[in-house]
């Protein structure tokens, strides 16, 4: 039985990749003041504004990346969240229902999300 | 001794007798404090004159054999290892080891411990089993590749590790920084070829992939054997052998027995047996 | 699962907050939990209130406005908070748990210096970049106003 092996080491990777695209994430959205981001920011403002939202959202690197980092962090939190569950020492019973309610709740929010940046690239850019 | 010591010492233990009690319970004991005495001296003087009944695990009394594990004041140690000043000039508190089930007073019940460390195959696995049953010569090993794992060999068994572990604190089926230190141990031996096989059950739930170096097992091991360190670099292997980076070093050869040997002239022959 | 005899005595969720006397990176550990815990809730709101961009101008201002009180906001500033260490913290563990930083095998020599030991420098490392990323988080948010 390979499993953990293989999901601790993909576990790492998801964390290394979520460090870099995570960290950009939020120096976009929480260190703009004191970096000043004007490309990021064209509208001025805060990041959160429609205006940065839609210029952000028409360049194809934002959801590309958006996408990757939702894999990724959705995969590290809950395999996280599986690892604190099953150490509370469940049931084989209770772990796999914890295990598919896990793996379905990851790809109902990884399609959602992908929906997401994908539909609103497609609105940001015809705007 | 000072004068200002105290003469006695107040010990707080833990009591659980099978059948007569429901919960454990602290009694108090007021024995002599004497000179260089442990926290084992004091709990033979308990039973020696005033409650014959309390019960422990102790044998060599020398920090070798790993029998007296015990929560003293909170942290899990070795009991004839620990001073009584050590500990202060307040009550010593003297528990069972945490996250095994009590048999009584003192008593720990190792048996899943061992159960865990027997599933990691703690001895030489190797395939020429004819030559480890009747060895013709030695297997070879360096002394730079016998440091790989000696500190992982000085372990006694004593459970302080799994007691100070968080995760085993919690999870029945994790396997603890013991049985994994040990399957390191015998991992990073030279002379061993039975990664493959340990990894059956490395690869899975009770391998090392729930610890998360809280570090407790290293700071609390009598031994300085570091547990720690022996299951994250044991964790590194996996990963390496998972991408397909391990390099699989193959079992130490037999070094055969010399069968020319000359004796070197300045070195005088050995006098006569006398049996 | 192996049998026992006896009356149970495992130390459960009191283990993860405090069976006996700890140190730096026992904490650190429940830390790296709690914020990874945090994170992961966070997350799953997050994606659900932000896909609000795809529908429309108007339905991103009403999300955003549903999460613009004062509570909102520093809620964001833990949860950048909670990043700043747990990635940095995060850092340290990916080191330490693929077996850099935590020493070669020695001689034990009392007394013991252990693999803890050897990566306390990252530890102490880690909590003063992760220090560092809050403050600077907390002056952005305050710049803003």
């Amino acid at each position: 039985m390979m499993r953990d092996q293989k999901l601790w080491t993909w576990h790492v990777g998801a964390g290394v990749v979520i460090l870099v695209l995570l960290g950009l994430h939020m120096t976009i959205m929480h260190l703009d003041a004191i970096l000043e981001f004007t490309a990021l920011n064209p509208a001025g403002g805060e990041p959160i504004d429609w205006q940065n939202v839609v210029a952000r959202g028409k360049t194809l690197i934002f959801p590309v990346t958006y996408i990757l980092l939702l894999g990724a962090a959705l995969f590290h939190g809950l395999y996280g969240l599986r690892n604190i569950l099953f150490e509370l020492g469940p049931n084989s019973g209770l772990k796999k229902a914890l295990s598919a309610l896990l793996v379905v709740a990851g790809l109902g929010l990884f399609i959602l999300g992908t929906w997401s940046a994908l539909a609103s690239f497609t609105l940001a850019r015809s705007l | 001794m000072k004068d200002s010591t105290p003469k006695e010492v107040l010990y707080r233990v833990r009591r659980f007798e099978p059948g007569r009690d429901q919960v454990p319970h602290w009694q108090d004991f007021t024995i002599p404090r004497t000179p260089g005495m442990t926290v084992l001296d004091g709990l033979w003087t308990i039973k020696q004159t005033l409650d014959p009944s309390l019960s422990w695990r102790s044998s060599c009394r020398m920090g070798v054999c790993g029998s007296c594990g015990m929560l003293v004041n909170g942290r899990a140690r070795l009991a004839c290892n620990t001073q009584v000043t050590e500990l202060g000039s307040g009550v010593v508190a003297v528990a069972p080891l945490p996250n095994f089930d009590i048999i009584r007073d003192l008593v720990p019940d190792l048996a899943p411990m061992f159960d865990s460390h027997a599933a990691l195959m703690p001895y030489l696995v190797r395939e020429d089993v004819a030559e480890q049953e009747k060895p013709t010569g030695e297997f070879a090993q360096s002394q730079e590749e016998l440091e790989h794992y000696l500190q992982f060999s000085y372990c006694i068994k004593c459970g302080c590790c799994m007691a100070a572990c968080p995760t085993v604190a919690t999870d029945p089926v994790y396997s603890g920084p013991m049985p994994l230190g040990q399957a390191h141990r015998y991992n990073a031996d030279g002379r061993d070829g039975g990664f493959a096989r340990r990894r059956e059950v490395l690869s899975g739930e009770r391998g090392p992939w729930r610890c998360h170096f809280a570090g407790e097992c290293s700071r609390v091991c009598p031994k300085g054997v570091d547990p720690a360190k022996a299951i994250q670099l044991m964790k590194r292997e996996l990963v390496w052998d998972y991408i397909r980076l391990r390099k699989a070093p193959r079992p130490a050869c037999v070094s055969p027995k010399p069968t020319e040997i000359r004796r070197r002239p300045d070195i005088p022959e050995a006098p006569a047996r006398t049996i | 699962m192996p049998k026992t005899q006896g009356l149970p005595n495992r130390l459960g969720i009191r283990g993860w907050l405090g069976g006996g006397r700890w140190g730096m990176e026992r904490y650190l550990y429940t830390l790296h939990r709690l914020t990874g815990l945090g994170l992961v809730v966070y997350f799953l709101l997050h994606i659900i209130v932000t896909s609000s961009r795809a529908f429309s101008e108007e339905a991103w201002e009403r999300a955003m406005g549903a999460v613009s009180g004062g509570f909102f906001r520093f809620g964001e500033y833990l949860v950048f908070a909670a990043f700043a260490f747990h990635a940095v913290n995060g850092v340290r563990l990916v080191l330490v748990e693929l077996g850099f930083g935590v020493g070669r095998p020695i001689e034990p020599v009392y007394p013991y210096r252990t693999s803890v030991d050897h990566q306390r420098s990252l530890a102490i490392g880690a909590l003063v970049i992760a220090g560092v990323l809050a403050v600077l988080g907390a002056l952005d948010i305050l710049m803003m106003r």
